[in-house]
């Protein structure tokens, strides 16, 4: 162990500690110390196994492994109670209070100040109330209801219910997504009170700046690993998104080539106020193109828009010159769009039905003679899309729900090839699919592109963007901040573009 | 950045404003307006001792169902069985006067206490631990409770002559001008209503129906607190089932049907969210009385009383809507003050 020889123990130290979920190992290798008097930081790329962790210490999941201590001792949490009353914590992105209740009540919840007949005081848990927004220096109204309140201020509620427990660990899972520049402001300027105060903090963040800012300390994550820890002081930008992202990444994906032609897909300047801006790109026949970019950037709303599914408030889509009309999925699908959605269980499929019902699902028209749509209409075309797409099915009628998350997928996408689509818009294509149905995805979009398919692919994971992709259009906060071109992608150039805004965002 | 000093003000103003904007205060305005125009109708309806007494007395048994259901309804979860619970409590407690003809009232009234709290805690265990919908479990409940009573009373009746004379006196005899009934119903409806608002475990009630995620989030007992609404809830409605016996001097395999919907629309109406996280017995109460009052007042007005379950209906559905748009608008006036405050 590294701390040993120290006079005392840190105030939360995470060791080697895993969790799996089913098959799927969410994480392998969390290793974390918390200080008493320091903001910590933990950094990572989506997936990389933070908010795994940050539930392990919040008593929301119990780890399968490894070691927890809170000032050198061995606990488990069993609830969020129990974390709780250990004094931790948790304040999340979207905080989740009782929106029918006061601002008071939403703080003492559980644990109100009481009189005789153990009778709730009321007038001293105001006060209480007002003591504790009067130290964070906020003014909100303790009596109002919770409902309504914008996200800042719900953080400050939790913050403020963390110090009337006079929690000792604090973590901020995402804490500044949702903020203005001037919330941020008011919340670092808490958060370094409390720590002078000797608390443990711990600060989870995509913004670089923001943890050069404010941390003292650094943990950074990859695949559900602990990759290093040490001071900011001693790190940089550069190394921090080295190490983020740092791997091997060209053996894993071979795109085949193709050849790229005339435009599909051009996006001219589609903006929806406070969820994307001025989105300008195109798509050629045979090109892979990846939007790239964290979870949140409006990547999916981006293709939504495209789809119709969403609304954009200006600019124009055209498929193949022609203009695609916003709003109409319906139209969109007749002019040649696809979309495989990143929910594809809810989304993309209907889970009670057959693999060949749902694989003729967007031509039933096309498909059925005189309105009625028997089994011998759909099962051929099933069956040629089901073999091409190597559909792991017993057979075309074994409802989807049962198949693997990998095989749902190839329905989902021989749904769209059955309507013969000239751009296809693949969403997270391998989210929690096996690493084996995997490359049988990536085989399948380039083999598409090199059919003259244009495909436009969102995805969160670097290699498979890096590996994949023609052309790389990275989103910050609803911007396009960088179009990199295959040759110029690198982990490091995409996590960059990625995590700042300033780039192109004038 | 505090831009709200009104919120702050508190004292007589405040406490007004406070009256004048309740839920509460419409239901109970359109309870007395009912009640004038059917006294200018026919002054009977109030100022008679059987005027008097019919609108304090009929609405008893709705009431303390309706302040079991409030609290269920509270928690986000509805409990349709007490209706059947009702029934199923009234016939045992007849059985136990069959079996034991001098049994002292008290051990009827815990007879009738228990039933209810055991029933109701069948149906908290499978909503709590099986995690099946209220909805579906009291569905459920409701036949299998009413088929255990039409099983064990077939077609036999409990009439005045198996219950002794002292128990049924109490159905019918006041102290001063307030029938016995109506004080008991008031007694519950102020321990539920202090009970709701000032301990620890009511306003944890109001928190797992506001937001169930939240409250497991925050480390609430939220199991416990939904027990803890299921088994009031029946053990309120076996009380119902006691009074009944008393109040109506008999009973059937088939008493209390029906009472579970009006149960629901009472608690509604009076402005407990269907949704849960808000309202107060106070409300169900009203509720309560109001639907009651409507019915008593329609043939004295005039409207046949076919007209009164629509009449129940619509009330239901303005009460909904009411709530919908309420809801609407102070989000949105939230939402402008909090915007307001950070300018």
């Amino acid at each position: 162990m590294s701390d040993e020889g120290r006079v005392a123990p840190p105030v939360l130290l995470l060791s080697q500690v895993a969790k799996s979920f089913g098959a799927v190992v969410a994480l392998k290798n969390g290793t974390l110390t918390l200080e008493g008097g320091s903001i910590h930081a933990l950094v990572g790329e989506n997936g990389a196994g933070k908010s795994t962790i940050v539930k392990i210490i919040a008593g929301l999941y119990q780890r399968d492994s490894g070691e927890m201590q809170l000032r050198g001792e061995t606990v488990d949490f069993k609830t969020t109670a129990e974390a709780k009353s250990a004094g931790i914590a948790v304040i999340y992105q979207e905080p989740t209070l009782f929106p029918d209740l006061s601002v008071t009540e939403n703080i003492f919840m559980g644990r109100q100040p009481v009189k005789s007949l153990r009778r709730i005081d009321r007038a001293q848990m105001r006060r209480n109330a007002l003591d504790l927004f009067a130290r964070l220096g906020v003014g909100i109204d303790p009596d109002r209801p919770a409902r309504g309140l914008s996200i800042a201020d719900q953080q400050i509620i939790e913050i403020a219910k963390a110090i009337s427990l006079d929690a000792r660990v604090l973590i901020m899972d995402e804490p500044t997504a949702a903020l203005s520049g001037i919330e941020v402001d008011r919340l670092f300027t808490i958060a370094r009170a409390l720590r002078d105060e000797g608390r443990a903090i711990a600060f989870i963040s995509h913004r670089f700046d923001e943890i050069f800012a404010l941390c003292d300390t650094i943990t950074v994550m990859r695949d559900g690993e602990f990759i290093s820890s040490g001071p900011i002081a001693e790190t940089s930008v550069e190394i921090m998104v080295r190490q983020m992202v740092g791997r091997d990444i060209e053996q894993l994906f071979p795109k085949e080539p193709a050849e790229i032609g005339e435009p599909v897909l051009e996006v001219d300047r589609i903006t929806e106020p406070g969820v994307f801006h001025d989105i300008t790109f195109n798509v050629r026949s045979g090109e892979i193109v990846a939007l790239a970019g964290l979870v949140g950037a409006g990547r999916s709303e981006v293709a939504r828009a495209i789809f119709g599914v969403d609304p954009y408030k200006t600019g124009s889509v055209k498929l193949n010159g022609k203009t695609v009309p916003k709003r109409d999925p319906a139209s969109s699908m007749r002019a040649g769009i696809g979309l495989v959605p990143e929910d594809r269980r809810g989304q993309g499929l209907v889970m009670g039905f057959s693999v060949a019902w749902n694989t003729t699902l967007a031509i039933r028209k096309r498909l059925a003679r005189a309105g009625i749509l028997t089994p011998s209409l759909e099962n051929p075309v099933a069956a040629r899309w089901a073999s091409a797409l190597q559909v792991k099915a017993s057979a075309l009628s074994t409802e989807v729900g049962t198949l693997s998350g990998g095989n749902q997928q190839k329905v989902v996408m021989a749904k769209w090839l059955a309507t013969a689509p000239k751009l296809l818009i693949v969403d997270e294509p391998t989210r929690g699919i096996d690493v084996g149905t995997k490359s049988d995805i990536h085989r399948l979009i380039s083999q598409l592109a090199g059919e003259g398919l244009g495909v436009l692919m969102i995805s969160s994971e670097l290699p498979e963007v890096l590996g994949m992709a023609d052309r790389v259009l990275v989103m910050h906060e609803g911007r396009i901040t960088a179009e990199l071109d295959r040759a110029d992608a690198t982990s490091e150039s995409v996590m960059f573009a990625a995590t700042h805004g300033t780039a192109a965002s004038a | 950045m505090t831009a709200t000093g009104m919120p702050h003000r508190a004292g007589f103003g405040a406490g007004v404003g406070r009256v004048f904007r309740a839920r509460e205060t419409g239901i109970l305005i359109a309870f007395l307006a009912v009640t004038a125009i059917a006294t200018g109708v026919n002054p009977t309806f109030v100022f008679s001792t059987d005027g008097w007494r019919n609108l304090l007395l009929t609405p008893t048994l709705l009431i303390l169902l309706a302040i079991g259901e409030a609290m269920v309804i509270i928690t986000r979860n509805v409990d349709l069985s007490v209706g059947s619970i009702f029934g199923l409590s009234a016939w045992t407690c007849g059985q136990v006067y069959l079996a034991f003809p001098h049994a002292p009232i008290v051990v009827i009234f815990i007879v009738g206490i228990v039933c209810g709290a055991l029933l109701g805690l069948v149906n908290g265990l499978i909503v709590t631990i099986a995690k099946v919908p209220a909805l579906v479990v009291t569905l459920g409940t409701l036949y299998i409770y009413r088929g255990i009573a039409v099983l064990w009373a077939g077609s036999n009746l409990i009439d005045p002559d198996n219950l002794p004379s002292d128990f049924q006196s109490l159905g019918h005899t006041s102290i001063w001008i307030i029938p016995k009934l109506t004080i008991i119903a008031v007694v519950v409806a102020v321990i539920a209503g202090w009970a709701l608002r000032n301990l620890r475990a009511g306003r944890e009630m109001y928190a797992i129906g506001s937001d169930p995620a939240a409250a497991t989030l925050y480390g609430l007992r939220t199991r416990r607190r939904v027990l803890t609404a299921f088994i009031l809830s029946g053990a309120l409605a076996g009380l119902t089932g006691v009074l009944f016996l008393s109040y109506n001097a008999g009973a059937s395999s088939q008493s209390g049907s029906g009472y579970e919907l009006l149960a629901v629309a009472a608690a509604v109406v009076g402005g407990v969210a269907i949704f849960g996280g808000s309202g107060t017995i106070l409300g169900a109460v009203i509720g309560a009385l109001l639907l009651n009052t409507i019915s008593n007042a329609l043939p004295v007005v005039g409207i046949p009383d076919v007209w009164q379950q629509a009449i129940t209906g619509a009330l239901i559905i303005a009460a909904i809507i009411l709530d919908r748009v309420l809801l609407l608008r102070s989000t949105r006036k939230l939402v402008i003050a909090e915007e307001a405050s950070h300018v």
